[in-house]
């Protein structure tokens, strides 16, 4: 599993005594003065960013947040060297991400589709595994949706609604689950089989909507046929926000769950921390990996799905707007971790939506968006070091008292 | 009981060694490491700054400055334009043409213009528009892209009825759409007419290349007018054609150019948002070529003969003046060389007097309106006829928008 980017939470590697496989050893129970760093230490959640308990969780956002406030700061220093005031540019960013009622539901907008796409990184990364095919799976996903819709078109909003949802987090699951099972039983690398099938995914849709399923209404803008406005999904009461965002928050919710709440979770955290540690504990490696890529690409599905179903009413390459890489982005920031995606895509959403008053206010290019998202990405990588402090110290105490307790068995026996 | 050993165990597992103490010698011996100033500064620094206290003063302080920033701002006297485009604005394409269009109105007194710049036909463009209409006080907006109008301006103009869209497209439909959305477009096959008769004259091997995003009637129309232009003054030239699938796709474009000129292709021209990939890559081999949407003669001093470019200045200016004016403004506007929708080029060095003749003959007969481009007997490059003997379409008549062929001359295929 190579990568070591992959892997979300720094887990402890076993001693390499006890890794072995051939060598006839019996793998459980391990002696505990055989790896005294490893077996004695409570299967705790190590992790002192994102996750973790709910009271260490706020000291454990120290962190990602001081990184945050670097790159804010970086990206201010960058704004004064091209001679623009930084200051002015901050009252300008947060007047357009959550300054105003309308800005904050830009930003939600933006970020519904955002926790979607970075579920198909994030859940996958748990494994250990590199996925970068969101794109792919939400093209996917719109194409599968609208077909959908057309077929059911007789029945009703509701049945439409929910069989476009539906067939799109099915052919998203599907599209990713063929990288995951090339990967769990053929050995191929995932990382470069979902960027590759970004690129037939975006072949097959320009096929299917300039050829068999084009409309032929559509005549400069190659379209499979609308849904009707009749079986679009509409807003969320009291929001300009569609429910794309509900279930964006309920996904994430539910990616948090499984992942950290679960045994399936456990088992697959194990899968992401040493392949070799979860086969010799009889663990269903290749099963894990599949079923997770499946939900990841069911995510990205969903997101194209909702594109189709709530926004476009119709699949076309306006599907194709980078919303899986920057999930991407989105996962990395979060750690991985489904739950930290909510506040990360809100933060990018954010940023995006401020982007264009960037733009028309300063008369700065585009680019500077990307800047400002470049530095948050290498300040939270960079950050990750002081992480790395931290879990040091955490685990020296958790050893320590491991120590004392067995000493104190030793003492009564 | 294992005993301690001594100040340089640095293992932690024995709780008779006095931690503090341990840590400070460790600490005096990182400083004699190399790098160990900054890993020590770093720790400090964290220490110090990511403390509780702080991080959470640091957290107060921030909200608050934020706070007292966001103080409304207020709304502009002159008229607010709202300009909006799909990709970058320097693209040397067809948003930089756009651009210029703006430009020339913002010179306008009682006009304040806003530009945003790669903005995707998704929900974002929605939201551009809703946030120059809230954030900006725009009144006019001119969403450029071809995908902005169904469904993104539709239902902006439904929730917005004070302000109008003016979309680029032409893709208006009395009756259907809402009163406050207007579309334009240009009749831009005529100046690619002019370009063919150059390209055709001046190319040494008769063959053009042509390099276009989709075969879409818009693009059709182009490639056949480009090629009928050719044809009108050299029988015998053909133009080749190679679909990249999409509207910017640098990478196919320039291999596109590469692999025309490789067959014997000398004048190179092209139907995609930025052909600067390959007017550029034409310069370096040596190759011609004529430009499309905006001038790029820049680019290629010695292969530029002439290209096709839109002049919004002039509709945009047009707009303004009437919605200042408060008078009702043509929903569907639609013009060509006459109009002044669209402009040639000025001709490059590589093309003869003679040549230049000819093209300004057939340009004189467009700002007449004597020239007709489609007329039978037209065959596609199948044999089939498309438009019989006798029978000839009009810039505005309705068939041309569904254009499916690719005329007599053209070597390529539509799908």
């Amino acid at each position: 599993m190579g990568l070591g980017l992959g892997s979300a939470e720094p887990v402890v590697p076993p001693p390499p005594s006890s890794l072995s496989l051939g060598d006839g050893v019996s793998p459980s129970p391990l002696p505990a003065q055989a790896s005294p760093g490893f077996a004695t230490v409570p299967s705790g959640d190590y992790s002192l960013g994102w996750g973790g308990a709910p009271g260490r969780a706020l000291i454990g956002l120290r962190v990602p947040l001081g990184a945050f406030a670097a790159a804010l700061a970086a990206f201010g220093l960058f704004m004064a060297v091209i001679g623009r005031n930084p200051l002015a540019i901050y009252q300008q960013m947060w007047r357009g991400s959550f300054g105003t009622w309308f800005s904050f539901q830009n930003t939600l907008l933006r970020a519904a589709p955002l926790m979607l796409t970075a579920l198909a990184t994030a859940l996958p990364g748990r494994l250990g595994l590199v996925v970068l095919g969101g794109e792919g799976a939400l093209v996917m996903g719109g194409l599968g949706a609208a077909v959908a819709g057309l077929a059911l078109h007789a029945h009703g909003p509701l049945v439409v609604a929910g069989g476009m949802l539906l067939a799109g987090a099915a052919v998203g699951g599907l599209w990713i689950g063929i990288a995951g099972a090339l990967r769990a039983y053929r050995g191929v690398n995932e990382t470069i089989a979902t960027l590759l099938l970004n690129y037939v995914a975006i072949a097959l849709l320009n096929h299917f909507v300039e050829g068999p399923l084009r409309d032929p209404a559509s005549l400069n803008k190659p379209s499979t046929t609308p849904i009707g406005d009749a079986n679009m999904i509409g807003n969320m009461p009291g929001l300009d926000v569609h429910w794309g965002l509900a279930w964006g928050l309920g996904a994430c919710l539910l990616g948090w769950f499984l992942m950290h709440r679960t045994l399936f979770g456990f088992a697959a955290r194990v899968v992401g921390g040493n392949v070799r540690t979860a086969l010799l504990n009889g663990l269903p490696v290749g099963r894990l990996i599949v079923l997770t890529t499946v939900m990841a690409g069911a995510c990205a599905g969903l997101a194209g799905a909702l594109e189709v179903a709530a926004i476009h009413g119709t699949a076309n390459a306006s599907l194709v707007t980078g919303y899986g890489y920057t999930g991407v982005l989105v996962a990395f920031i979060a750690r991985q971790n489904p739950l930290a995606v909510i506040p990360v895509s809100i933060i990018i959403g954010g940023i995006s939506a401020s982007g264009g008053l960037l733009q028309r206010g300063f008369d700065l290019p585009d680019a500077t968006v990307n800047v400002l998202q470049g530095l948050l990405f290498i300040s939270i990588l960079l950050s990750e070091t002081l992480h790395g402090r931290e879990l040091r110290k955490a685990k020296t105490k958790i050893k320590t008292k491991a120590r004392t307790n067995l000493k104190k068995q030793e003492v009564v026996a | 009981m294992p005993q301690s050993r001594g100040p340089h165990n640095r293992n932690h597992d024995d709780r008779s060694v006095d931690v503090t103490k341990l840590r400070r010698t460790a600490r005096l011996e990182n400083y004699a490491k190399p790098g160990a100033l900054y890993k020590r500064s770093m720790i400090n620094f964290s220490q110090r700054w990511l403390s509780p206290r702080s991080f959470c003063f640091a957290l107060v302080a921030g909200v608050a400055v934020a706070a007292t920033a966001s103080s409304p701002v207020r709304a502009a006297e002159p008229l607010t334009v709202g300009f909006i485009y799909v990709g970058p604005k320097t693209d040397y394409g067809y948003n930089q043409a756009h651009a210029q269009g703006a430009a020339a109105i913002a010179k306008l007194p009682g006009v304040k213009i806003r530009e945003e710049e790669m903005v995707p036909e998704t929900v974002a463009v929605q939201k551009t528009m809703e946030s120059m209409i809230n954030l900006d006080g725009a009144k006019l907006i001119f969403p450029t892209s071809f995908g902005y109008f169904d469904p993104h301006i539709l239902k902006m103009a439904q929730k917005y009825k004070d302000t109008t869209f003016l979309h680029c497209g032409g893709l208006y439909t009395e009756g259907k759409h809402p009163t406050n959305v207007g579309s334009y477009f240009g009749y831009i096959d005529e100046a690619e007419y002019v370009a063919g008769i150059v390209a055709g004259l001046t190319s040494k091997s008769g063959k053009l290349g042509f390099i276009a995003a989709k075969p879409i009637p818009q693009v059709l129309r182009n490639i056949n007018s480009f090629t009928l232009g050719a044809r009108s003054a050299n029988p015998k030239a053909t133009t080749t054609v190679i679909f990249t699938g999409d509207w910017s796709m640098p990478v196919k474009e320039a291999e596109a150019a590469n692999s025309l000129i490789d067959q014997g292709v000398d004048v190179l021209t092209a139907h995609v948002d930025s052909p600067k990939t390959i007017v550029e890559l034409a310069e370096r081999r040596g190759a011609m070529v004529t430009g499309y949407h905006a001038n790029q003669s820049a680019l290629a001093p010695k292969g530029y003969l002439t290209g096709a470019e839109w002049n919004w200045g002039k509709v945009y200016t047009d707009y303004v003046k009437w919605v200042q004016a408060g008078k009702t403004y043509p929903h569907l506007l639609r013009g060509g060389l006459k109009d002044g929708f669209v402009k040639v080029s000025p001709y490059g060095k590589a093309v003869s007097g003679d040549t230049k003749k000819k093209a300004d003959a057939a340009k004189a007969k467009f700002m007449a309106g004597t020239m007709v481009i489609y007329k039978g007997p037209l065959k596609d490059n199948t044999g089939k006829v498309v438009i019989a003997a006798g029978a000839e379409q009009k810039q505005t008549d309705i068939a041309l928008e569904s254009m499916d062929y690719l005329v007599e001359g053209v070597v390529g295929k539509t799908h």
